[in-house]
């Protein structure tokens, strides 16, 4: 058995959130790039310029991306031969969001009871996802995430008659609805299959896969495909006022799913596109 | 597109003469607040008690500042989504307010009492809130600040940059947009 001290996980949480929230990934400056390269309006191009330097606004004088930090989901991956001391897992992460928020200067954003909406001044709880993996390692994930896009997403029942089509379809008006909303452009996580709560789960994990990557099954690859493609048909472009760049990415993935069902997941993520990890 | 300069507050003429599209810096004192300080100023009004601000000719930005580093009047400070706001935004304007700044839609309703009583709808960029915080000069919590970021505040600005996407004429800037570089 390995031995992992609870605040060694706090210290890594924290850099983590700040890291996270203060410098984009090279991956998505790559993306809008390439956007500004396709891109027809200019007052697209404009925006997408904006952004780039918002990016390098925040990396050198260490602000926030954006203002909302958004809620600190974490997906943890702990190793079977790994044993925690001297705290447990959720306290420890926990505090490092706390530590993290608080000393990075990044918005508190989470209410206690989400009818009485107290905000709890510090962040926390964290959205904890953890899996048991073999191995001594532990792996951490901070997927920050911002209320406007995630308030875009949407997970449905659907029947398994409905099909590819149906998930297609159903991906399409979403994205078409949240319109402007989520900060385009966007990256679509979607999710089909498994329960309905576990279809929201891959479509969230999704949004971490490598920018623009192809599942690698040849049938959900193709409808990846096609969604980035009707996707930037629509013209939405960066923040809504008209383009060709609507969406950075589209990652599905596909989970077994019961005989009678057919769920599918969309999530939404802005172009504030904040994710960082490490393994200890 | 015309790149226009306005300074806060705004008079019926400045609002009238822009249209979608046109890009604004605007120089000078705006109010900042999100859904709940707004749903607060509506409860003030539905008991008949006075607002702590006089919205004639106001301007209202929907930000949620991040927290300012020792030095700075405000941390990042982008735009949140305008669709929350749509249920309160019409009674505001009723008393006066000239302008909103937000990202996303408008409610039918908003857009028409644009139209009715002289106001326009503006967004910022989302997810620009390093950049934008560069025009924010001074910050002050005015009111509930029990609501944390979501505190009513003011705050003084300079060329802080906008794009007009409701005009006093009922046009909409996402409609139009949208629908030119649709395929």
């Amino acid at each position: 058995m390995r031995e992992i001290e609870a605040k060694t996980i706090t210290e890594a949480v924290k850099k983590l959130c700040i890291d996270a929230c203060y410098y984009l990934n090279d991956e998505i400056l790559d993306a809008f790039r390439k956007c500004k390269e396709k891109e027809e309006s200019p007052v697209a191009v404009d925006i997408l310029s904006q952004l780039e330097e918002n990016a390098r606004i925040s990396r050198e004088g260490q602000f926030p991306l954006c203002q909302d930090t958004g809620f600190a989901v974490l997906f943890v991956e702990l190793g079977a031969d790994v044993v925690i001391k001297g705290g447990t897992l959720p306290e420890a992460i926990n505090e490092g969001v706390r530590q993290g928020y608080t000393e990075g200067y990044l918005r508190k954003s989470i209410v206690s009871d989400p009818l009485e909406r107290k905000n709890t001044g510090d962040n926390t709880p964290a959205v904890l996802h953890l899996e048991i993996v073999p191995g001594d390692k532990l792996k951490i994930t901070i997927l920050p995430k911002g209320g406007g896009s995630e308030n875009m997403s949407e997970v449905r029942m659907l029947k398994p008659a409905d099909g590819a089509k149906g998930v297609i379809d159903f991906v399409l008006e979403r994205v078409s609805k949240a319109g402007p909303n989520p900060c385009p452009p966007i990256v679509v996580g979607v999710g089909i299959g498994g329960t309905f709560e576990m279809a929201a789960l891959i479509a969230k994990k999704a949004l971490l896969r490598p920018l623009g990557s192809r599942n690698p099954k040849p049938h959900l690859a193709a409808i990846e495909e096609e969604l980035i493609e009707r996707i930037n048909q629509m013209g939405i472009g960066p923040q809504g006022f008209g383009g060709r760049c609507t969406a950075l990415a589209v990652h599905v993935e596909a989970y077994p799913c019961h005989i009678a069902s057919l769920p599918a997941a969309v999530n939404i993520e802005c172009h504030s596109h904040r994710h960082k990890e490490i393994v200890l | 597109m015309a790149e226009v300069k306005l300074s806060a507050p705004l008079t019926d003429k400045d609002v009238e003469s822009l249209n979608i599209g046109d890009k604004v810096l605007i120089t000078g004192s705006i109010l900042v607040g999100r859904d709940s300080a707004h749903k607060r100023l509506i409860d003030l009004l539905d008991a008949g008690k006075p607002l702590p601000v006089d919205l004639k000719g106001q301007v209202i930005y929907y930000a949620g500042p991040s927290p300012a580093r020792p030095g700075n009047p405000v941390g990042s400070a982008g735009p949140t989504t305008s669709g929350r706001i749509d249920p309160y935004a019409p009674r505001l304007l009723a008393l006066g307010l000239k302008g909103m700044i937000g990202k996303g839609s408008r409610s039918a309703e908003v857009i028409e009492a644009c139209k009715k009583y002289k106001a326009v709808y503006l967004a910022a960029v989302g997810g620009a809130a390093a950049l934008i915080a560069k025009s924010i000069k001074k910050a002050e919590v005015i009111a509930y600040p029990d609501l944390g970021p979501e505190a009513l505040r003011w705050m003084e600005v300079e060329n802080f940059p906008a794009i007009v996407v409701n005009d006093t004429k009922g046009n909409d800037l996402y409609v139009e947009g949208r629908s030119q570089y649709q395929r």
